[in-house]
C-alpha cells in the first residue's frame, strides 16, 4: 500500500467550500431552540441538588398554584406513564449488571441533576419560576464518587444489583503467551493513568419540541439529536407510541462530540407529557443544566504493562482498566471502554495481548461516548506508556516508535488482539510530522535551553495513533453484543428536471455530509454538485438509517451514496441503450452523458435520460419508470486510519504554566473526498484533545456536587489559548470500500491529547517528572516541581 | 438560569439616576455595562426589585485632563479607557489593564465605574486604581464626596457606597514617565485573573493584587519592604503577608501566594527602578 497513491481524480479530492456555511454563518439556520410552534407549552426540570439521597416527598402544590402553570406532576405521577425504562443497548457481557433508568426518579436520586419533577407553563419564564416553587425533601444518602469507592461497596447505589460493579469483560485470546513474554522480558513499563471526566459542551445545547397532532395521533418530535433514526426506533419502544405515529427530525444541530448519540429523558418525557397534555411542548436545555443532565465522557482509571526485549520491542501489553459509568447506562455506556480496548497496542506490531475492564457505578451524572469514545483513552495509555519505555531503553521517543511500528508491508494485519487493519504507513506518517515540526532543530534548542538553566523550558511531544472506526460491520457487533447493526443507508433519485437528490441515513451536525455526499454523486455522475440536493436527519424523508458517530458516516453512508448512485448509473445506462439502440457496455458515461463509444456525436445528457425516465414513453420492455436506487451498505471491516501528531511546549518553571508553542498532525484517513472538511475536523479534534491535556476536567466535591457547572469555571479553551495548527496527510487508501476512504471525525481527537502530556513531561523530564496528570494546570506542574525540588 | 423577576427604569442624566435610586429604596440597583450584575442575577445570586440604567448618561463616558491628575467618567468603557491618548500617556498603566478585561464584547460593555463599583476582588481595574493613589468621586441624594481608593473596597462585594450612591468619576494622579508594570496570570485570555498584579513606581512603590483576599487589596508586606530598601526578592517574598488569598478551583490558597511572590518579582523588574530613584519610564 503506497503512502502517496494520488486522490482519484474529478470532483473529489477538491477543497470545496462548504454548502452548509452561509446558512449557519448568517444566522438563518434553524435550531431546535428557533423552531416557533404556536401554542407550544414549556417544560422544565426539577433537578436533584444532591447525588445522592432518598426522596421523602415532592410538592408541586405551589407550583401549580401559579398562573400560567398547566401540569406539574413528580417521578411517581407519571411512573405509569412510561412504557419501558431508558435504553442501554450495549449490554457487553450476558451478566452485565443494569439498573431501571426512569426519566423521572421516583425513590431516590442517584446524581445531581437527576430530574424528580416537571412543571408546564405557558412561558420558558415561568416554567423555570414554577420549578423553583416545587419543593423536593431528601433522605442525604453517602455519595460514590470515585471508581476505587465504587469497587469498595461501602454503599451499594442500587440496591437492587448487590453491587456497583456493573460487568468486567476479558479480552485475553493467548493468556500463556502473555505470562511468557513478560517472564522473558528485557523491559518492563508499567503506566497508570487516569482519565478525567469531561463535559462535552456542544455549542449548541440540547432541545426537544414535540408536536402532537391531538386527534391524528401523531407525534414529531424536533431534537437537537445526532441519531433521529435511533431515537424514533428508542422512543416508540419507551413511550408506547407506536413507530408509524413518530416522526424525528434533527433540524441544524450545533455540535453533539457523542452528547447527542442518546436516548434522554427529557426526550422521552417531553413526548409522553405532549402526548397527556395534547399540546405541543418545548424543553430548552440551559448550559448549566447540560453539565449535569447530559452525558460526560471518558472517568477512567488505566494499568497498562509493556513488556519488551533488550531493543525496546514490545512483545506483550496487559492493560487492566476500570471505567466510571456514572449513576445509570445510558444508550452505549458500557461499550465506551471496550471500543478502546482492542487498541491499546497502538500502531505497534505487538504479538501478545490481554485485557480486562470492570465497569462500576457511581452518584455522578452518566458516562457515555464522547469524541472517540474509548480510543483516545486506548492511545493515551499506549503512546505514554512507549515515551516511559524509550527513556528506559535509552532511545529517543521517535526510535522506540520506528522500532515497533506495523510495517507496510504487513497490511492487512492480524492483531493479536483479534482486529484486521485494513491498510497502513505507520512511519511515512512520522518522517513527515518530523519534518515539518523541524523535530533536530526542535531537540537542539531544548538542549540549549536545558543547558543554560532557562526558566521556560522547551518539550516535544510524539503521538502515533490509529484508531477503528467506520462503525461498523454488523456481525462483528453482534458479536460484541449491540444491540444493532452498523450499515448505512442511501437513496439517489435523478428528478425529472436532472437534477439529482440524494437522501442519506447519515445525521450530520456538523461534519458537512450535504457537501460532501453531494461531491460523491455528482463525481459519478460527471454532474456539478450544485445540482445534487442531500436530503436527511428526518425520518419522514430518509426512513432508513443508523445516524452519525464513530467516524462512521463517509466510509459506511457515503460508500453507500456512491453504490446507490451506480445502480441510478446502471439503469440509466439501459434507458439510453435501448433509445439509442446499442448494447450496455458500448454507453461511456463522462462529463453527464451517454455517448456511444467511437461516436461522438450519438450521446444523451443524463437530464435527458431522467425525462424519459420519468416520461415513461419509451422505456425497455419490463424497465419500471424513474431513476431511483438504494444501498443498504453493510461494511465488511471497520477502517483504521492513523497518524503522527508532534506538540511542542514551553513550561514555566517558575508558574507552572505550560503554552502550547506549535502543532503538527498529519494524519492518514485514506482518500479525501474534500480536503478542507478533514482539516476542520482535525483542528476541532486537536482543539478537543488539548483540552483535555491542560484545561478540562468535571470537577465534583466529597459529595458528589459539580463544581464545575457553568463556562467561567469548566475551561473549554479558545482560539486565544491554541497556536495555528500545521496539518498535513498521507493518502493511503481503505482497500475495504470502493472510495477508499477511512473517516476523520475523532483523530483529531485521538492523537492530541498523549502528545501534549508527553511534551509537557519531555520539559520536565530534566527536572526528574515523568507523569502529570490531566489536565495539566499550572497548579499541578508546579506541585510536582516543588515535590521533586524537596527529595 | 434566568433572573427573578425586576423592574427597569432608564435614566438619562446623574441627577435622574439618583432620584431613580432614591425612589427605589434598598433593593434598587444601578445597571452600567451589567457584565458583573447581569451574571449574578441570572444564577439568582442578585435579585433587585428595580434596576436603574445609566448605560445611556452620555455625559458620565469621558477622559479629561485635569491639571495634575486625569478625571476619568465613570460610564467610560474599557474599550474606550485602552484606548484613550490621554491616559496611555499620563496612566499608562489603566490602558494596559483595561485592554487585557475578559474578551471584546466585555471590554465594549464594561464600565469603569461598574468595575470599581462592584468591589470583585479578581477584577483589575480596582487594582489598577490602587497602584495608581486614584480616588471615587460619589454623588448621592445628599451631595458629592471624594473617596480614595485606599479607603473604597470595605470587604467582599463591598465598597464604602452609601446605597443610593451614585459613582460619576474616576480621578487618577498623572503618572507621567512612572514606572509601572501589570501582571496578569490567568488560564485563558477572557478569563479573569487567578492573581494579578499591578505596580507603580514613582519615588516610592505601591504594589495591588488581584484576587488575593476578600477585596481589591494593596500588600503591605511587599510595599513596606521596599520602602525599608529591601531587594525585590525580599519584597517579593513578604508579598503576601498577612493576606488571605481564597482557594478555589482555579488555585489553592497556597499556589495563589507562590504566584503572587513571581508577579510581584516580575512586575517589579519591569516596573525598573530601584525604589527611592528616579523611575525608568
Ligand atoms: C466573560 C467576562 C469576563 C470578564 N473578565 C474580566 C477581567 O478579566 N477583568 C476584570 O476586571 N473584569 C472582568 N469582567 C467584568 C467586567 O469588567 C465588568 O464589566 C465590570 O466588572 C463591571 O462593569 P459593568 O459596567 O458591567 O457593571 P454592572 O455589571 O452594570 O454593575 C456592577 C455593579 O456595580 C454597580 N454599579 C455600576 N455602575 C455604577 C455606578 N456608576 N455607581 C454605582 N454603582 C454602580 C451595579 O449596581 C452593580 O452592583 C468580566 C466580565 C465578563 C462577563
Amino acid at each position: 500500500m503506497s503512502a502517496t497513491a494520488p486522490a482519484p481524480p474529478g470532483i473529489l479530492g477538491q477543497r470545496r467550500l462548504r454548502r452548509e456555511d452561509p446558512a449557519l454563518l448568517t444566522g438563518e439556520a434553524r435550531f431546535v431552540a428557533d423552531l416557533d410552534v404556536p401554542g407550544a407549552l414549556h417544560l422544565a426540570f426539577v433537578r436533584s441538588t444532591l447525588a445522592h439521597a432518598r426522596i421523602s416527598s415532592v410538592d408541586v402544590s405551589a407550583a401549580l398554584a401559579m398562573p400560567g402553570v398547566v401540569a406539574a406532576f413528580t417521578g411517581a405521577d407519571l411512573e405509569r406513564d412510561w412504557a419501558a425504562p431508558l435504553p442501554c443497548a450495549w449490554p457487553v457481557t450476558a451478566d452485565m449488571k443494569a439498573p431501571r433508568h426512569l426519566p423521572l426518579a421516583v425513590d431516590k436520586v442517584c446524581y445531581m441533576g437527576d430530574a424528580v419533577a416537571v412543571v408546564v407553563a405557558e412561558s420558558e419564564y415561568l416554567a423555570r419560576d414554577a420549578a423553583e416553587q416545587v419543593f423536593v425533601e431528601y433522605d442525604p444518602l453517602p455519595a460514590v464518587v470515585g471508581i476505587d469507592d465504587a469497587l469498595s461497596d461501602r454503599v451499594v447505589i442500587h440496591e437492587e444489583l448487590g453491587t456497583n460493579t456493573s460487568y468486567t469483560w476479558e479480552l485475553a485470546p493467548d493468556a500463556t503467551a502473555v505470562e511468557a513474554a513478560f517472564s522473558s522480558a528485557t523491559h518492563r513499563v508499567h503506566g497508570h493513568y487516569v482519565q478525567q471526566r469531561l463535559i462535552p459542551a456542544a455549542i449548541e445545547p440540547r432541545g426537544v419540541v414535540v408536536v402532537p397532532q391531538p386527534f391524528g395521533g401523531e407525534f414529531t418530535v424536533f431534537s437537537s439529536t445526532q441519531i433521529p433514526h435511533i431515537l424514533k426506533v428508542m422512543l416508540a419502544l419507551t413511550s408506547g407510541i407506536a413507530e408509524t405515529s413518530i416522526r424525528v427530525i434533527a433540524p441544524s444541530v450545533g455540535g453533539g462530540f457523542g452528547s447527542k448519540l442518546n436516548v434522554y429523558a427529557e426526550e422521552l418525557a417531553t413526548l409522553v407529557l405532549a402526548k397527556r397534555l395534547r399540546r405541543p411542548i418545548r424543553w430548552i436545555e440551559t448550559r448549566s443544566e447540560g453539565t449535569q443532565a447530559t452525558i460526560q465522557g471518558r472517568g477512567q482509571i488505566q494499568d497498562i504493562e509493556l513488556a519488551a526485549d533488550a531493543e525496546g520491542r514490545v512483545t506483550a501489553v496487559r492493560v487492566k482498566l476500570l471505567a466510571d459509568m456514572g449513576a445509570y447506562l445510558q444508550l452505549v455506556t458500557p461499550g465506551v471502554p471496550i471500543l478502546g480496548a482492542f487498541l491499546y497496542s497502538g500502531v505497534y506490531d505487538v504479538p501478545a495481548y490481554s485485557i480486562s475492564c470492570t465497569s462500576v457505578f457511581t452518584n455522578l451524572t452518566p458516562t457515555d461516548a464522547y469524541r472517540g469514545a474509548g480510543r483516545p483513552e486506548a492511545t493515551y495509555a499506549i503512546e505514554r506508556a512507549m515515551d516511559a519505555l524509550a527513556r528506559q531503553v535509552g532511545v529517543d521517543p521517535a526510535e522506540i516508535r520506528r522500532r515497533n511500528y506495523i510495517k507496510a508491508e504487513k497490511f492487512p494485519y492480524a492483531s493479536a488482539a483479534g482486529l484486521v487493519y485494513d491498510s497502513g504507513a505507520y512511519e511515512a506518517a512520522l518522517d513527515r510530522a518530523l519534518e515539518l515540526a523541524g523535530y533536530q532543530e526542535l531537540r537542539a534548542e531544548q538542549a540549549r535551553r536545558r543547558e543554560s538553566g532557562d526558566s521556560v523550558q522547551l518539550g516535544i511531544g510524539l503521538s502515533s495513533y490509529m484508531e477503528m472506526c467506520g462503525l461498523a460491520p454488523s456481525r462483528v457487533l453482534a458479536s460484541l453484543n449491540y444491540s444493532a447493526g452498523g450499515w448505512e443507508a442511501a437513496t439517489v433519485r435523478l428528478l425529472p428536471t436532472g437534477k439529482v437528490q440524494v437522501v442519506t441515513g447519515t445525521s450530520p451536525h456538523g461534519q458537512g455530509h450535504e457537501t460532501s455526499w453531494s461531491m460523491i454523486a455528482a463525481d459519478r455522475l460527471g454532474v456539478s454538485p450544485d445540482d445534487v440536493e442531500v436530503l436527511h436527519s428526518d425520518t419522514a424523508v430518509a426512513p432508513y438509517g443508523l445516524d452519525t458517530y464513530g467516524s462512521r458516516s463517509l466510509s459506511v453512508g457515503g460508500v453507500a451514496v456512491a453504490i446507490a448512485t451506480d445502480r441510478v448509473i446502471e439503469k440509466a445506462r439501459k434507458i439510453v441503450a435501448h433509445q439509442l439502440e446499442v448494447a450496455d457496455e458500448d454507453l461511456e458515461l463522462a462529463g453527464g452523458a451517454f455517448t456511444v463509444k467511437g461516436s461522438p456525436d450519438r450521446s444523451m445528457p443524463l437530464g435527458a435520460v431522467a425525462f424519459e425516465a420519468f416520461t415513461a414513453h419509451d422505456l425497455p420492455d419490463g424497465l419500471e419508470p424513474n431513476l431511483e436506487a438504494s444501498c443498504h451498505f453493510d461494511p465488511p471491516n471497520f477502517t483504521f486510519p492513523f497518524g503522527t501528531h508532534v506538540a511542542v511546549v514551553e513550561v514555566d518553571l517558575e508558574t507552572g504554566r505550560v503554552i502550547l508553542r506549535s502543532y503538527v498532525a498529519v494524519d492518514d484517513c485514506g482518500n479525501q473526498v474534500n480536503p478542507l472538511i478533514v482539516e476542520g475536523q482535525v483542528h476541532g479534534g486537536v482543539a478537543q484533545g488539548v483540552a483535555q491535556a491542560l484545561f478540562e476536567k468535571a470537577s465534583y466535591d466529597e459529595q458528589g456536587t459539580l463544581l464545575t457547572s457553568t463556562l467561567l469555571d469548566y475551561l473549554v479553551p479558545a482560539a486565544s489559548e491554541l497556536p495555528s495548527f500545521v496539518t498535513a496527510s498521507t493518502v493511503t487508501p481503505s482497500p475495504t470500500n470502493l472510495l477508499g476512504v477511512k473517516g476523520v471525525g475523532e483523530a483529531g481527537t485521538i492523537g492530541s491529547a498523549p502528545a501534549v502530556i508527553n511534551a509537557v513531561c519531555d520539559a520536565l523530564a530534566r527536572q526528574g517528572i515523568h507523569d502529570i496528570e490531566m489536565p495539566a494546570t499550572p497548579e499541578r506542574v508546579w506541585r510536582a516541581l516543588k515535590e521533586v525540588a524537596a527529595r | 438560569m434566568i433572573p427573578a423577576s425586576f423592574e427597569y427604569t432608564r435614566a438619562s442624566s446623574v441627577g435622574e439616576a439618583v432620584r431613580m435610586l432614591a425612589a427605589g429604596g434598598e433593593d434598587a440597583k444601578v445597571l452600567a455595562g451589567g457584565h458583573s450584575l447581569l451574571p449574578l442575577m441570572k444564577l439568582r445570586m442578585a435579585t433587585p426589585s428595580l434596576l436603574v440604567d445609566v448605560g445611556r448618561v452620555r455625559e458620565l463616558s469621558y477622559v479629561r485632563d485635569a491639571g495634575d491628575s486625569l478625571a476619568v467618567g465613570a460610564l467610560t468603557r474599557h474599550f474606550d479607557l485602552s484606548r484613550d491618548e490621554l491616559v496611555a500617556r499620563h496612566a499608562p498603566l489603566l490602558a494596559a489593564v483595561a485592554g487585557q478585561i475578559g474578551d471584546p464584547q466585555v471590554r465594549h460593555r464594561g464600565t469603569i465605574g461598574g468595575s470599581i463599583a462592584h468591589g470583585d476582588p479578581a477584577s483589575d481595574l480596582p487594582a489598577a486604581c490602587l497602584a495608581l493613589g486614584a480616588s471615587f468621586v460619589a454623588v448621592g441624594p445628599s451631595g458629592e464626596r471624594r473617596i480614595a481608593a485606599a479607603d473604597f473596597f470595605t470587604g467582599f462585594l463591598e465598597t464604602a457606597l452609601a446605597p443610593g450612591e451614585l459613582l460619576v468619576e474616576i480621578v487618577v494622579p498623572k503618572a507621567t514617565g512612572a514606572g509601572w508594570s501589570f501582571q496578569k496570570f490567568n488560564r485563558r485570555a477572557q478569563d479573569w485573573a487567578i492573581v494579578g498584579c499591578a505596580v507603580v513606581r514613582d519615588g516610592s512603590t505601591r504594589v495591588a493584587l488581584v484576587n488575593m483576599g476578600a477585596s481589591p487589596l494593596r500588600s503591605p508586606g511587599a510595599e513596606q519592604a521596599l520602602a525599608a530598601g529591601a531587594s525585590v526578592a525580599e519584597a517579593a517574598e513578604r508579598a503576601c503577608d498577612g493576606l488571605e488569598p481564597p482557594s478555589d478551583l482555579n488555585a489553592s490558597a497556597e499556589y495563589r501566594r507562590h504566584l503572587a511572590s513571581v508577579l510581584v518579582t516580575r512586575a517589579l523588574a519591569e516596573a525598573g527602578g530601584a525604589p527611592g530613584q528616579e523611575a525608568s519610564p
